[in-house]
């Protein structure tokens, strides 16, 4: 497939708030169920084995009206929540037939509760995950949490899930990890090759499409970018942080690199590369998933730190890692784990001489002109500072 | 006579209404809020004593044949001479207020020649006042300190341009002497003022100077009722410093919810769009208030909102509506943060988006801040009752009326053109239920 | 208010009030010395406070949150706030953490005035707020101090499962007890755990006949504004304690012959006179107004009999109590049980159930700009509550510490307004019935 033919499908599909694809793959055979789940992370292994398919609830973006949405939450809370609960009122989840909330912050902790006085026909799940990272404790609960919620999945799928229909699931999972991980190492080589409203659109695409048709999307995408040639700009490199739940506009995105900056790292989509390793596909497939978020898991302002020494590392890391000059904190107002986190990092990044520059934005930021003015300073600083 | 008297103190105007016994709208009354609540509350209330003389002359003649077809024309007439009569007034206190503040112990040698300076203006604003109040004419405001300030700024601009004192310093002299005019509250010589007004009148036509004498029994019979102000109810946002004991005060929410029961009885939801704030009330079959919600303490999307953006563009404010009915293109506005609104636009204008769609989009934006506040009280029932300044915006009664459309169906929306008195009407009717129940 | 009730009700005031403002001054000066003599402190918040279990390994205990509502009744918290957010943080996080930051930042004074020691370790009892768990690593950034994790699952389904109770134990004994035992080196001994519940209980027992006797007409407590009083002792550093105990049976005397005289709550002007209205309120109170809040409430005859805040250290009206016989458990069911730990469904089928049981009027929100954990939601409780009930609800906003965030106008306008429907509502209703 031609390169723009990737990014137009992966375009309509962002663009598309009611869900179509995901509605015809529901009607494409008897019995097929969907799973929503808000961000960060949830193990969308266990939905794929059970036969369902997850699918990413992210906002309503920029193209939204969101009038029943804002008449729940007050003017101090996020926007994820208020364009979600618009989604939902609109009718355009109708095609869910379940939808996970997992422990991100307090206020999609909460809404998982308003969704129970809401939409209460629908598996609704809560999903905790451990802020302890001992196996015989955290790795103890949360196994126990995966079995319960492979339990909750049989019962709605009608039969049972099998050891090896979670194997296989856990296979083309690792495939999809293994394809993305694929793309982020080329775009951190070549950025100019592989614009990042193009991976964001890409990761948006797996938030919609079955495990393995992304991962044949990813692979098309690899191949045709590689085979033409774009101009190399003089742009800094840069990672950027903090969208791991409220999703950016696509136009900050395009901002920032028209500013002068290759994002050569994100957290977008953080539940496709939350796991940091292969999973392990022999044993007991939900005590590896256990094990695999315990042990190997990405980090991110959801997540405990338990040693001070740590905190921040995966973010310096980040940075050695893709070569970048810099961080750009783009926090999504009224988002208590990003803020409240940041600072932290922000220090960590001074004690490793790395320059960070921060502001915030809303899923519907409609000025990107102060955006595109702060990139382009601290990327015009970056250069003159690797200059001096 | 006895009258029950509303009062709706505003942030930007307060306004009262004098209902008679028979629940019969004698008067309405509105003056700028001013900095002083109290002052504004006395002016509002003379100005709906006024007003209720001016219904009970119109109740009079409609039993003189004579003027049967001429009865608006004498009416209109009528209503401009009276006006033109309390400016006259208003002006000799302005006159006064500035020679006073331009004396020598202030202005040292520049005393005198200011004062000259001063006389020559006001003489030409005398002479221009009648014109301001022909039949048919229209003023931008019908406050006092508007339009006087307009007058005297371009008099004294021209006749300050040979003159040593500067248009600047002529400025300063109204600034510090119109507070004083505008606080003081009417002279009370009404009866005189409404009988030269008809004396003017009366030189207008024919007819009128015919009729003189049949005219001129009625209106004193007019003037000497007696106003017998029975119960006065307080409300709005500057309620908390009525000069009113707490029985006299009513929450505006309250306020609103009768008051749109009483201009449309089957009214079942309100919304009201201020300067400060946004309400939503839902009412029961007698108006009593069910529930409501407000904007929370952030005044995004209320009506100052579009004054700023007014102020911005460089337009009046009224000019705002018909603009945005221009526009050709949706415009999709996603903040209605006040402070952030002057930035959206310079921005988007300077990406070459029209200003009408522009314009457009912004009244979009926060009639979807109402739709969401609406939401929140229970949604829009039928029928559905727009109040307060926004009411009198075309575009954004149309954009109201699409998205409840859209989003309730077809309910009946009711837009009452004396809608800014509806917290003032509620005020009027719990004084009146207070004394009758 | 008459002459003879407000002197006497001072006199009543007085002896509850008097030992818990000695209890608060003591542990300041406690705090503010705890180095010098060679103790240990302990560093952790109200929605599970181990208190009993700190007790056991001998630690002064200090509580952030009540430093920063401390503050805040003070006048303090305002430049903590704004010293805070000059360093960094942002305008839209909770004013809790940046007013305690702040003041770390400002010389490390505590509400008092007295200096508050830089604590040994910091009990981190991640329950019912995902605050907590960024608050005490911002804290730990700066101090570099141990800190002992306790990671409290949410009660998502409006029940405690076993894996949930399994977890908490295991990572009591497994590392949270171990941990405060290495740092106080005092060593665990469960009977004089079990003698600390023993007296949490009796706390408690009392804390609820209190807090229930707002059934009575008229409410002999106001159960928002001096529930917060009441509830000091035992959300704070003192439950478990002789003294606690002492204090919730001094208080439980005055509330008797408050019912027994058929006297209203004491407010700070005096006992009230009338009640007009009764109310339910959810959501944290404003600090930094506390005063002038409260008197939007009585100066119009409006009780609060039930409120969701005297139950975010430990819901003890449904009957719960601490164990002595199952010391470890029992923790772990106290933290799993406080109030922000609930699911919202749960939180308002509670709120409906107070409504009922304790005939209220009306409910009020008043939502918290820095609180999520109750916010988040509290728009869909409030519509719910009033299509349950049939009550007319009324919703105000406020913040806890940072006095940006308290507007008395639009507070009292809104009041006012919500009040006044109460009173027609009622009016009509009684009319009604007359007809």
């Amino acid at each position: 497939m031609a390169l723009e033919n990737i990014v137009e499908r992966c375009q309509d599909l962002y663009e598309d708030l009611d869900f179509t694809s995901v509605r015809a793959w529901k009607e494409a055979g008897a019995n097929r169920k969907v799973i929503g789940h808000m961000p960060v992370y949830v193990p969308r292994e266990l939905i794929h084995a059970a036969g369902m398919l997850p699918v990413g609830i992210l906002g309503g973006g920029d193209q939204l009206d969101v009038i029943h949405g804002d008449a729940y939450y007050q003017s101090y809370i996020c926007r994820i929540p208020r364009s979600t609960i618009e989604l939902a009122i609109t009718g355009r989840l109708d095609c869910l037939d379940g939808m996970l909330f997992p422990s991100t912050c307090d206020v999609i902790r909460n809404l998982s509760g308003m969704w129970q006085l809401k939409f209460q026909d629908k598996l609704i799940r809560y999903f905790d995950v451990p802020q302890n990272f001992h196996r015989d404790i955290g790795g103890v609960f949360y196994t126990r949490e995966l079995q319960g919620f492979r339990d909750a999945l049989s019962d709605l799928a009608g039969h049972e899930i099998s050891d090896d229909d979670i194997r296989a699931s856990i296979d083309l999972y690792n495939k999809n990890r293994q394809v993305i991980a694929e793309l982020y190492a080329y775009r951190s080589a070549e950025p100019w090759q592989v614009p990042t409203p193009e991976v964001y659109l890409l990761m948006r695409a797996g938030m919609l499409l079955p495990v393995d048709e992304h991962t044949q999307l990813v692979h098309d995408y690899i191949a045709a970018a590689k085979a033409v040639e774009r101009p190399v700009r003089d742009n800094c490199r840069v990672v950027i942080n903090g969208l791991f739940c409220e999703q950016p506009p696509l136009g900050l995105l395009k901002s920032i690199e028209m500013a002068g900056c290759y994002v050569v790292d994100d957290d977008f989509m953080l539940v496709a590369r939350w796991l940091l390793h292969e999973v392990p596909m022999d044993g007991d497939p939900i005590h590896n998933l256990s094990d695999a978020f315990i042990t190997y898991s990405s980090e991110t302002s959801c997540k405990y730190v338990p040693n001070k020494k740590d905190k921040g590392k995966y973010l310096v890391d980040s940075v050695r890692r893709s070569g970048a000059e810099g961080v750009i904190f783009a926090s999504p107002s009224f988002c208590d784990p990003a803020l409240l986190d940041r600072p932290m990092l922000q220090n960590a990044l001074a004690a490793h001489g790395i320059p960070y520059t921060a502001f915030k934005f809303a899923e519907n930021s409609g000025q990107l002109q102060p955006i595109r003015e702060q990139a382009g300073t601290f990327a015009d600083s970056i250069k003159l500072w690797s200059a001096a | 006579m006895k009258t029950f008297i509303g009062i709706d103190l505003g942030s930007t105007t307060t306004k009262a209404i004098v209902l008679g016994g028979d629940e019969t709208v004698l008067g309405r009354g509105i003056t700028n809020s001013r900095s002083n609540y109290g002052i504004a509350a006395e002016v509002a209330k003379q100005e709906a004593f006024l007003d209720a003389r001016f219904f009970l002359f119109r109740e009079l003649l409609k039993d003189l044949p004579a003027l049967k077809d001429d009865l608006e024309n004498f009416l209109n007439n009528f209503e401009q001479d009276f006006r033109l009569e309390q400016y006259l007034e208003q002006l000799a206190e302005l006159e006064r207020a500035c020679v006073e503040s331009s004396d020598d112990d202030r202005l040292g040698k520049d005393g005198a020649e200011t004062r000259s300076l001063l006389a020559a203006v006001f003489r030409q604003l005398n002479d221009e006042a009648p014109k301001l109040y022909e039949p048919g004419s229209s003023r931008k405001s019908d406050f006092f300190r508007d339009i006087a300030g307009s007058q005297y700024s371009n008099a004294s601009e021209s006749t300050s341009q040979d003159s040593r004192i500067s248009f600047e310093s002529m400025l300063n002299v109204f600034d510090r002497s119109i507070i004083e005019v505008e606080n003081r509250i009417g002279s009370g010589a009404d009866e005189a003022k409404f009988m030269s007004a008809l004396e003017r009148t009366c030189k207008r036509s024919e007819v009128f100077t015919r009729l003189r004498g049949d005219l001129r029994a009625p209106l004193e019979n007019v003037l000497g009722t007696a106003f017998e102000e029975t119960y006065v109810v307080g409300t709005g946002y500057g309620r908390a410093t009525l000069p009113f004991s707490k029985e006299h005060i009513r929450s505006e929410i309250l306020c609103h919810g009768l008051g749109a029961h009483i201009m449309h009885p089957k009214t079942a939801t309100v919304l009201d769009i201020g300067g400060q704030d946004t309400k939503a009330i839902q009412v029961d079959p007698n108006g009593i208030v069910e529930s409501f919600q407000m904007n929370d303490r952030c005044a995004a999307g209320c009506g100052r909102y579009l004054g700023y953006i007014a102020d911005e563009m460089n337009l009046g404010l009224h000019e705002l509506g018909p603009m945005a009915m221009q526009a050709t293109r949706k415009v999709r506005i996603n903040s209605t943060c006040t402070v952030f609104a002057g930035a959206e636009l310079r921005d988007r204008l300077s990406m070459g988006e029209k200003r009408e769609d522009i314009v457009s989009g912004l009244h979009r934006a926060i009639i979807l801040r109402a739709m969401s506040i609406l939401s929140r009280s229970g949604g829009i029932r039928d029928q559905f009752t727009f109040t307060g300044g926004v009411a009198k915006n075309e575009a954004a009664v149309a954009v109201l009326k699409e998205l409840a459309w859209e989003n309730y169906g077809k309910v009946q929306m009711n837009v009452n053109p004396d809608s800014i008195y509806t917290g003032a009407l509620g005020a009027a009717t719990f004084a009146q239920r207070v004394v009758l129940h | 208010m008459t002459t003879a009730a407000s002197q006497q009700a001072d006199v009543q005031k007085e002896e509850s009030m008097l030992l818990q403002k000695a209890m608060i001054g003591a542990n300041f000066d406690a705090l503010s010395t705890a180095h010098e003599e060679g103790k240990k402190v302990s560093s952790t918040f109200v929605p599970g406070n181990l208190n009993e279990l700190l007790m056991c390994f001998d630690f002064v205990r200090n509580l952030p949150e009540i430093n920063a509502l401390q503050s805040a009744m003070r006048k303090k918290s305002g430049g903590y706030v704004m010293e805070a957010e000059r360093s960094g943080h942002s305008e839209d996080v909770c004013s809790y953490v940046k007013s305690d930051l702040g003041m770390m930042a400002k010389g490390q004074l505590g509400p008092t005035g007295k200096p508050l020691p830089t604590p040994d370790v910091l009990l981190l009892s991640y329950t019912g707020c995902f605050t907590f768990m960024k608050w005490f690593e911002l804290v730990r950034d700066q101090y570099d101090c141990e800190t002992a994790m306790l990671h409290v699952p949410y009660q998502a389904d409006g029940k405690i499962t076993d894996n949930m109770r399994d977890f908490v134990v295991m990572q009591l004994k497994e590392q949270v007890i171990p941990t405060l035992e290495r740092v106080s080196g005092v060593k665990f001994d469960i009977d004089r755990l079990r003698e600390n519940l023993r007296e949490s209980a009796k706390a408690e027992d009392d804390l609820v006949w209190v807090l229930q006797s707002a059934k009575n007409r008229p409410s002999p407590i106001d159960a928002y504004f001096g529930g917060i009083y009441y509830c000091g002792p035992i959300f704070s550093a003192f439950r478990g304690s002789k003294e606690a105990t002492a204090y919730y049976v001094a208080l439980r005397k005055e509330v008797a012959d408050r019912i027994e005289q058929g006297l209203g709550p004491v407010t700070p002007e005096g006992v009230m006179d009338e009640e007009r209205i009764r109310l339910v309120v959810e959501g944290p109170p404003n600090w930094t107004h506390f005063r002038d809040f409260w008197k939007m409430f009585y100066d119009e005859g409006a009780v609060v009999v039930a409120s969701s805040y005297t139950k975010v250290g430990g819901v003890y009206d449904y009957g719960f109590r601490h164990d002595p016989d199952n010391p470890i458990e029992t923790l772990a069911d106290y933290c799993l049980g406080c109030y922000t730990n609930h699911s919202l469904p749960a939180r308002v089928d509670m709120l409906c159930d107070y409504m009922e049981e304790y005939n209220a009027d009306g409910f009020l929100n008043n939502s918290i700009k820095s609180c999520n954990s109750f916010s988040a939601g509290q728009l869909l409780m409030l519509r719910e509550i009033e299509e349950r009930t049939g009550k007319p609800a009324g919703f105000i906003e406020t913040d806890l510490v940072d006095p940006r965030y308290f507007s008395p106008a639009n507070v009292k306008n809104r009041l006012e307004s919500y009040f006044q429907m109460i009173e027609q509502k009622k009016a009509r209703g009684d009319s009604r019935t007359a007809a």
